[in-house]
């Protein structure tokens, strides 16, 4: 089988000249929605019967949520890409990824918490979800430190992207028996009663945010997986030619 | 060379590893007594810390017994791969014929022998000082003698990954302990459940499930972690 492609979209002077205008494309995507997203469902959807304007963090909440998932497994491909094709740019792509989905873990966290004072009053309590997230979180800061420790740029992409691989093995083990501990020791007075339905004045807007979260994620990705590249290729001649224009 | 001498080869080379890696950590005592110190001393704590009450430790017993349990396997993780790194012979064994899996798991276990089954004997007396259920005994050592061995295997990998850093230990903790999350959880309820009287099979089991999975991962990674923090 022919490699080939893939070792030229793997190089990093190609992917950057490729996706300057990827770039302004899903800059502009993910603040037009966003807005859109947001004033639709902070301000258009109907009230919740039940939980009155506080349900409306879940247009932040469940995006970020999800993608925050996801972005680990973006996160530990990339780095197993990376170990068995040894392109350059999974490693970039990867380290990228660590920092963004932290963020997002982080702010799903956040306003999980902000939605939990008023709805169950407290703060935090050791459901399932939330969790994993925590757990989730302190994961992907394994993976930063990692990355971090090591001056030498190889050794610290290739020893996080084992750590990656070995935690996305044990994502959905964690989430099972996080999952399994909590039906088990958790009072039923505090229930997250997710509704079956929802309707869908309360749909659109969130289906609207979830594009706009995903358009976010990668819009970010690949502003700094190209600032990564700067960095990394700062030697190279082409990106030598990119500063000068840039400072001219 | 015909397959038969490079079979006989390799079992030979197998059993002089684990005869240096056994000799290797039988030598340092200290090694063998200061994770058991450690935990005999948080132990202590917990009594100075929160209370003296027997109704009160004999609930905390099953859950802090393996926290602490957890965290002394984590303090001895360091010194997993470290000497032989420091001194190059990790190098060697790398370059070797020998597949660097067995090697690995030689050493996991012999970590395992002189860290996992004296904290495992060690238990029934925290057991003790904790006012432990005396019908939980056997199921704790039980479950630390499983859960103890997991321990070390998924720590390797951790210690693989961090040897080359020369402070590594803070990181190589930061990177091991959500990978233990079900461990943890699955040991203090086995012990839990013994001590209220309920079923703990299920709990046990998994533990089982748990390290043999661990058995058949770990050391792949491990190794896989080692080449490359060898060749920096």
């Amino acid at each position: 089988m022919n490699w080939q492609w893939l070792h030229r979209f793997g190089s990093p002077k190609w992917f950057y000249e490729k996706t300057g205008l990827w770039v302004v494309a899903l800059g502009l995507c993910s603040i037009t929605l966003l807005v859109v997203g947001a004033v639709w469902g902070l301000g258009f959807a109907p009230e919740d019967a039940k939980q009155g304007n506080s349900y409306r963090i879940i247009y932040i909440h469940v995006p970020a949520a999800v993608i925050s998932m996801a972005g680990y497994y973006i996160m530990a491909i990339a780095g197993g890409v990376g170990l068995i094709w040894r392109t350059k740019l999974s490693f970039i792509v990867m380290r990228a990824a660590a920092p963004i989905g932290a963020w997002l873990t982080f702010a799903a966290l956040f306003t999980g918490a902000v939605w939990g004072k008023p709805t169950w009053g407290t703060w935090w309590v050791w459901d399932a979800r939330i969790t994993s997230m925590l757990i989730l979180l302190f994961l992907y800061l394994g993976v930063i430190a990692l990355q971090q420790a090591f001056q030498h740029q190889d050794s610290a992409d290739k020893t996080s992207a084992i750590l990656a691989l070995v935690g996305m093995v044990n994502v959905p083990i964690i989430y099972k028996s996080v999952e399994w501990w909590t039906t088990l020791h958790q009072p039923a007075s505090i229930k997250f009663t997710q509704k079956s339905t929802i309707d869908p004045s309360m749909l659109y807007p969130l289906m609207i945010m979830f594009v706009a979260f995903y358009a976010f994620y990668f819009w970010c990705l690949l502003r700094s997986a190209r600032a990564e590249i700067l960095r990394r290729e700062q030697k190279t001649a082409w990106v030598g030619e990119i500063l000068m224009k840039g400072s001219r | 060379m015909n397959p038969a001498t490079l079979d006989y080869n390799l079992s030979n080379a197998l059993r002089a590893s684990v005869a240096r890696e056994l000799r290797i950590s039988t030598r340092q005592l200290s090694e063998l007594f200061n994770p058991l110190l450690f935990f005999l001393v948080v132990v202590v704590f917990i009594p100075l810390g929160i209370s003296s009450d027997p109704a009160l430790l004999t609930k905390l017993a099953p859950g802090m017994i393996w926290v602490i349990a957890l965290l002394a396997t984590l303090l001895s993780l360091e010194g997993l791969f470290k000497g032989d790194f420091e001194d190059g012979s990790l190098e060697q064994m790398v370059i070797s014929p020998l597949p660097l899996v067995w090697l690995v798991l030689i050493k996991v276990f012999s970590h395992w022998l002189v860290t996992g089954i004296p904290l495992t004997l060690l238990a029934p007396v925290l057991g003790l000082m904790l006012f432990l259920p005396t019908d939980a005994y056997w199921i704790l050592m039980l479950s630390l003698f499983l859960g103890t061995a997991s321990l070390s295997l998924v720590g390797s990998i951790g210690a693989a990954l961090t040897v080359s850093l020369r402070r590594g230990g803070l990181v190589l903790s930061l990177i091991v302990m959500p990978l233990y999350v079900p461990i943890l959880i699955f040991g203090a309820d086995t012990v839990n459940s013994a001590a209220h009287g309920l079923s703990y099979a299920f709990s046990l089991a998994v533990l089982g499930v748990f390290l043999l999975f661990a058995l058949l991962a770990a050391p792949f990674a491990a190794a896989g972690a080692l080449k490359i923090s060898v060749n920096t």
